[in-house]
């Protein structure tokens, strides 16, 4: 049996000296009546070449190789250098676990503190923790840690032009807290001062927004940051992971708390997960952060290293008071990233941002050219926008996908408030990877779907 | 040997314009007609990130991993964890362009193969609990609890029951608690009796109306089947409550027993342990539930759903769900692997894998009680927790020194000081994938060890690269970023 090696005798050896002449003798623990008398109706082993060969033939062919991909809406297809893979499957990295035991653990550390350092950076944020699971529980936590600063549990506003999954999500987590959650509905794409204001009140725990928003378009996030801590309420940014390299870094805007979706920094689509939270805050809020965090200190010779810290928050200690229930990080996926930014470097973050922006422009300026065609929203955007087309998007976007491009999602897929007419809308995203003659062959193909 | 240069922190090895050039030029023209973006939305200046020419980058991380002790290196019986081989066949497979490279708004038609195999993992999970409600969204182990405990409460409201406390043994892990309360749960900790085992009167006394779910591991931590699970879950089903096994130690159980034949109503698995993920340094794990059929219909979305006619796999809402817990399907990534795992070994390999851990346990168990106190018991399911309290009475070397000793023998330490229960615990886990030649050197550099001279021992580890950091000055003044200096 693969992975099973121990022979017969090594077996027999081992149950003599237990004591014992049988395996089944070790499992008298179990009850007899609550024993499985069958064996479980699970598939045959298959060996490594049948298996191999099984799922080459199901799992072989698709992804974005199946159709080239404008696919938006919180996670993209990115370049990842080669070098991300090479070294984040180095079996120390790949196959040690959390770093509990520090001295065996520095090369974790270590990687994990210039992550943390390399998000500040990156965010213009005092400090970032070791990763959380992805954006949408990012978010989520990001409200409930603001609830922890500021004691208001009542009442949390969102940006009506948030993710509409960060929504779903945050909508389950607070599900059974008694609070309410307030949408701030937006007008063309984007909120204003005055919705925003609207919003807010002294009950408000914290407003949450995101930059470029769900449809792509930029946010005035300085002014909207302002009504929150007017009002005694945090600012919780959620922000596009790669939008540093061009826009202002959320820490420019005087946010709180900036979280995003970490995956167009190395980290591959895998159909959604695993994906990697950016989780940053001020400085004055360390203590109330959620997950792990490392800290550099010194050893008992005075040597620089690094360790877990702050692990009296975890619930590991805290149990039903801990800052959050998560109890690992997304550690490789967190390598991932170090390794990325430190090979992009600050101008490969620039050209990553500014290719994807230009070929958006770009995009956005062709495909607009075609009859029945315009911007559902007449916004400044980073690298991604709604389009609104003479037809149904479902119908549009199959259409696409038969000449091999795949466009979206359409927004009809999403339960969205306060939008009319989005039965014909849907996301296009850009990313480096796209050429001027995939985007031209884009707008040809949406030109002959919509005569 | 060691490379000191290469595993400087990266910001001191940045040299301005020393980067790695990666992306081509424009091949798009400047174009005018669409909303320009304000002046007052761009970056500054260029990110202050370092700059570093790859060939530093390789050889610092190179350098930096082999720093850690990981299962491919070294014998990690870190208790609780599962450290077994992750097979590299799994990798391969992994990277296959459908697994890898799909965006989770790609159209079905072009993800019916991976459908089909997640499809196929949620029966396979459904088999492996005996219970036939699976969803696989949930990240990792404990948003799995924290999930289904708000699949439970989404039951209780739609039965117009109002259930506020959720209970839980002192030997539970952190997790339980922190995700009850997180569900809006009041959180009640009995104190359990002998072994660590759920004692039935104490349970009794606090269950009423109010009951809404009892959160157990079974096997406990301790290692210890609990003998009484049935009844455990007779009680709790006689005043209308569920009961939540936490899988951590499914690894235990596999084709032996399941959780829905003992009175589970709901359960976690934590796939990158017991069908062999890869730990990644922490993470990322997956964490699918199993629920009974009763309580499928407000599972979170989405879920994979087969139409023999059509022969279609799509993506589904159940009809009362409780929504997402996070963004997209789940970690595809991890679940494909442990369904690589079950592929392999079939039902009859799942089984004889849990006999080896078993048998494994208990064989490292024989072989260090002779010195080292296991305080509750000669047997133990997949792991069994030893405590150095006599050692820390006579010679003053505590369980700490003991796990810091065995790091210069080129073995990771055990999971230490957990559970509380136990003093000066050591908990250990081989996991069946290491042979009884690894068991045995362990168990005598353990012995090795108590008998070594107390300031030796306490002066542990001398091998590794740094000793004993101070973890009390780091949380009083956290140093969490590097900065420049002057600045």
């Amino acid at each position: 049996m693969a992975y099973l090696f121990d022979t017969p005798e090594q077996r027999r050896r081992m149950l003599e000296a237990i004591g014992i002449s049988s395996i089944d003798e070790l499992f008298t623990q179990i009850p007899a009546e609550l024993q499985l008398k069958r064996e479980l109706h699970l598939p045959e082993p298959v060996s490594e070449l049948a298996l191999e060969q099984d799922m080459t033939r199901r799992l072989g062919q698709g992804g974005t190789s199946a159709g080239i991909c404008f696919l938006g809406g919180g996670v993209y297809d990115h370049f990842i250098p080669a070098v991300v893979d090479e070294i984040t499957s180095r079996g120390e990295f790949y196959t040690a676990y959390t770093p509990y035991q520090a001295e065996a653990s520095q090369g974790t550390l270590q990687a994990f503190y210039e992550y943390q350092t390399l998000i500040s950076q990156l965010t213009g944020m005092d400090v970032s923790n070791a990763s959380l699971y992805e954006g949408g529980t990012a978010v989520s936590e990001a409200v409930f840690m603001a609830m922890r600063v500021n004691g208001r549990h009542n009442k949390v506003v969102f940006a009506g032009t948030l993710h509409p999954e960060y929504r779903q999500v945050l909508e389950t987590y607070f599900s059974r807290l008694g609070t309410t959650l307030v949408e701030i509905p937006h007008e063309n794409g984007v909120i204003t001062a005055e919705a925003c204001r609207a919003a807010v009140d002294d009950q408000t725990c914290a407003v949450v927004m995101q930059q470029p928003n769900f449809f792509g378009c930029i946010e005035d996030i300085t002014t909207l940051t302002e009504i929150a801590h007017a009002a005694g309420a945090l600012a919780i940014l959620a922000f596009d992971a790669v939008s540093p390299g061009l826009l202002k870094r959320p820490g420019e805007y005087g946010v709180d708390i900036a979280v995003a979706e970490g995956q167009p920094l190395g980290t591959p689509l895998q159909f959604g997960g695993p994906l990697l939270g950016i989780f940053t805050c001020r400085n004055e809020y360390v203590r109330k952060m959620p997950g792990r965090l490392i800290g550099k200190t010194t050893d008992r010779k005075g040597k620089e290293c690094f360790v877990l810290n702050l692990q009296a928050r975890e619930q590991h200690i805290r149990r039903d008071k801990a800052t959050s229930n998560i109890c690992t990080n997304q550690g490789l996926l967190a390598l991932r990233t170090t390794v990325f930014l430190a090979t992009v470097g600050p101008n490969g973050m620039r050209q990553m941002a500014t290719l994807s922006h230009q070929k958006a422009r770009y995009a956005a300026s062709v495909l607009t050219k075609i009859p029945g065609v315009s911007l559902k929203f007449q916004q400044p955007f980073f690298r991604e926008f709604v389009l609104q087309t003479s037809k149904p998007a479902e119908a549009v976007l199959s259409a696409l996908t038969a000449k091999g491009i795949n466009v979206g999602p359409h927004l009809s897929r999403f339960d969205l408030h306060n939008v009319s007419g989005m039965e014909n809308c849907f996301l296009v995203a850009l990313t480096e990877k796209r050429t001027r003659e995939e985007i031209d062959g884009l707008a040809e193909a949406l030109k002959a779907v919509l005569s | 040997m060691r490379n000191q240069t290469a595993t400087q922190l990266l910001f001191q090895m940045s040299s301005p314009g020393r980067g790695t050039i990666v992306f081509p030029p424009s091949d798009v023209p400047a174009v005018s007609g669409v909303p320009e973006l304000p002046a007052q939305c761009l970056g500054s200046a260029q990110l202050p990130l370092p700059e570093i020419a790859e060939p530093d980058v390789v050889r610092h991380f190179v350098n930096l991993s082999t720093l850690n002790m990981s299962v491919d290196s070294h014998f990690y019986p870190l208790g609780s964890c599962t450290m077994k081989y992750n097979p590299k066949r799994h990798e391969r497979l992994a990277r296959l362009p459908q697994a890898a490279t799909s965006h989770p708004y790609q159209p079905e038609s072009q993800l019916q193969g991976l459908l089909s195999v997640l499809y196929e993992m949620q029966h396979m999970l459904a088999e492996i609990s005996g219970l036939p409600g699976v969803s696989l969204h949930p990240a990792a182990g404990a948003q799995g609890e924290f999930t289904a405990l708000l699949t439970a409460a989404a039951y209780f409201r739609d039965r117009g029951e109002n259930r506020t406390r959720v209970l839980f043994p002192a030997s539970a892990h952190g997790t339980n608690p922190a995700s009850a309360a997180l569900a809006g749960f009041e959180c009640v900790q009995l104190s359990g009796g002998k072994n660590g085992f759920v004692d039935l009167d104490e349970l009794k006394a606090q269950l009423d109306d109010r009951t809404a779910v009892f959160m157990v591991t079974n096997p406990n931590t301790l290692g210890l089947f609990e003998r009484d699970i049935a009844k455990v879950a007779q009680l709790l089903h006689d005043v209308g409550g569920l009961v939540y096994i936490d899988g951590a130690n499914m690894n235990a159980i596999l084709g032996k027993t399941r959780p829905g034949d003992f009175g589970g109503d709901m359960m976690h698995y934590n796939v990158h342990k017991t069908f062999t993920g890869p730990h990644g340094a922490g993470g990322p794990g997956a964490g699918p539930i199993a629920v009974r059929d009763f309580l499928a219909p407000f599972l979170p979305a989405p879920i994979v759903t087969y139409d023999a006619a059509k022969n279609w796999y799509s993506l589904s809402k159940p009809a009362k769900s409780i929504g997402q817990v996070r963004t997209f399907f789940g970690n595809v990534g991890i679940l494909l692997r442990g369904y690589f795992y079950i592929r392999t070994l079939g039902g009859k390999g799942l089984r004889e894998a849990s006999e080896l851990a078993v048998l494994n346990a208990n064989y490292l168990l024989s072989q260090v009680k002779d010195f080292l106190e296991v305080p509750h018991g000669d047997r133990c399911m997949h792991e069994f927790v030893a405590s150095g309290r006599k050692l820390k009475e006579e010679t003053g070397v505590t369980t700490m020194d003991v796990a810091k000793r065995l790091l210069d023998y080129g073995f990771h330490a055990p999971t230490v000081y957990f559970p509380l229960v136990v003093e000066e615990a050591l908990m250990m886990e081989p996991t069946e994938t290491e042979s009884q030649q690894t068991l045995d050197a362990f168990a005598a550099t353990l012995r090795t060890i108590c008998s070594e001279p107390a300031e030796l021992v306490k002066g542990a580890p001398h091998s590794t690269a740094v000793c004993r950091p101070d973890e009390v000055n780091a949380a009083r003044k956290p140093i969490l970023c590097w900065s420049a200096p002057n600045c």
